[in-house]
């Protein structure tokens, strides 16, 4: 096996992970696009620590752990959001526009 | 026939035909899974377009023989976090079925060329930077000799040795995202 093809494959689902992020405009659907790029990111440290020993794999381990925080505080706000204005299209939040 | 099967005990080293066929085949499913998963016009198909693309990861995990991971990507990503996805669809009313609400149709030309642009500029930094160097493991290997268990025992040795003070960190994380998530869904 290439050391090529698992970076490419990640760099792909990044790439369509941004697509996401940028174009999805349901909440929900862009906190999945995240977890999306995490995985990426992921398949990289796990890929490289063949070559350096363990840490990627602990690297790895700690960013799935900082995903589901980061997916559990996201899920939350998102519903305050929609209990707040019945709605959880992103391009609607703007109240900070002057 | 001996032969193989002395091969077959041995870690993985260099070209081996199987792994390249799973890892073929997992490719093509993750990617059209995930190229779904941003365009679908179904919400909760999107999640279960994640669970596929998720379960490849782990896979692939298992291709790179990172059992450990692999292991805890099967338990947390698709154990917990799809189905908090699914709650949050449940939570948020969702449009169930078809609608045309889930896509921002004015960013779909900027969203693709920056997706396409950011896979070329990686494309090409990836293929100039690593070319057509093989998987060596070695790294694995080093560690095999070093003691009996196997790569988990090297992991859990890392985890517990260099990285103690971030492990316990992550723990604090942890308990504040909980804490955190509380506070922020509950109702007054």
């Amino acid at each position: 096996m290439l050391l090529n093809q698992f970076l490419l494959l990640s760099a792909i689902l990044f790439s369509i992970g941004v697509y996401g992020v940028i174009v999805r405009r349901n909440g929900v659907l862009v906190l999945m696009s995240i977890e999306l790029i995490l995985n990426a990111v992921n398949i990289n440290f796990v890929a490289f620590s063949t070559y350096w020993g363990p840490s990627g794999q602990v690297f790895a381990l700690f960013a799935i752990a900082i995903a589901a925080a980061e997916v559990g505080v996201g899920l939350a706000i998102v519903l305050l959001i929609y209990r707040n204005r019945r709605s959880i299209n992103v391009d609607e939040l703007d109240e900070l526009k002057g | 026939m001996i032969q193989l099967l002395a091969q077959a005990g041995q870690p993985a080293t260099t070209f081996d035909v199987p792994a390249n066929v799973v890892f073929a085949v997992t490719a093509v499913a993750m990617v059209l899974a995930a190229l779904r998963m941003v365009t679908t016009r179904n919400i909760v198909h999107a999640a279960l377009w994640l669970v596929i693309v998720l379960g490849g990861v782990g896979l692939n995990y298992l291709l790179l023989q990172a059992e450990f991971v692999a292991i805890t990507q099967f338990l947390v990503y698709l154990g917990a976090i799809v189905v908090l996805f699914l709650f949050g669809i449940m939570l948020t009313r969702a449009p169930l079925g078809v609608s045309d609400d889930l896509d921002n149709v004015r960013h779909r030309p900027l969203g693709a060329i920056v997706g396409v642009g950011l896979l070329l500029v990686f494309g090409y930094s990836l293929i100039e930077t690593f070319g057509g160097e093989e998987l060596t493991f070695a790294a694995y290997e080093r560690a095999a000799e070093a003691n009996t268990n196997g790569r988990t025992q090297v992991v859990a040795d890392t985890i517990f040795g260099d990285y103690l003070v971030p492990f316990e960190m992550v723990s604090v994380l942890l308990l504040a995202a909980l804490i955190g998530a509380i506070v922020l869904a509950r109702r007054d």
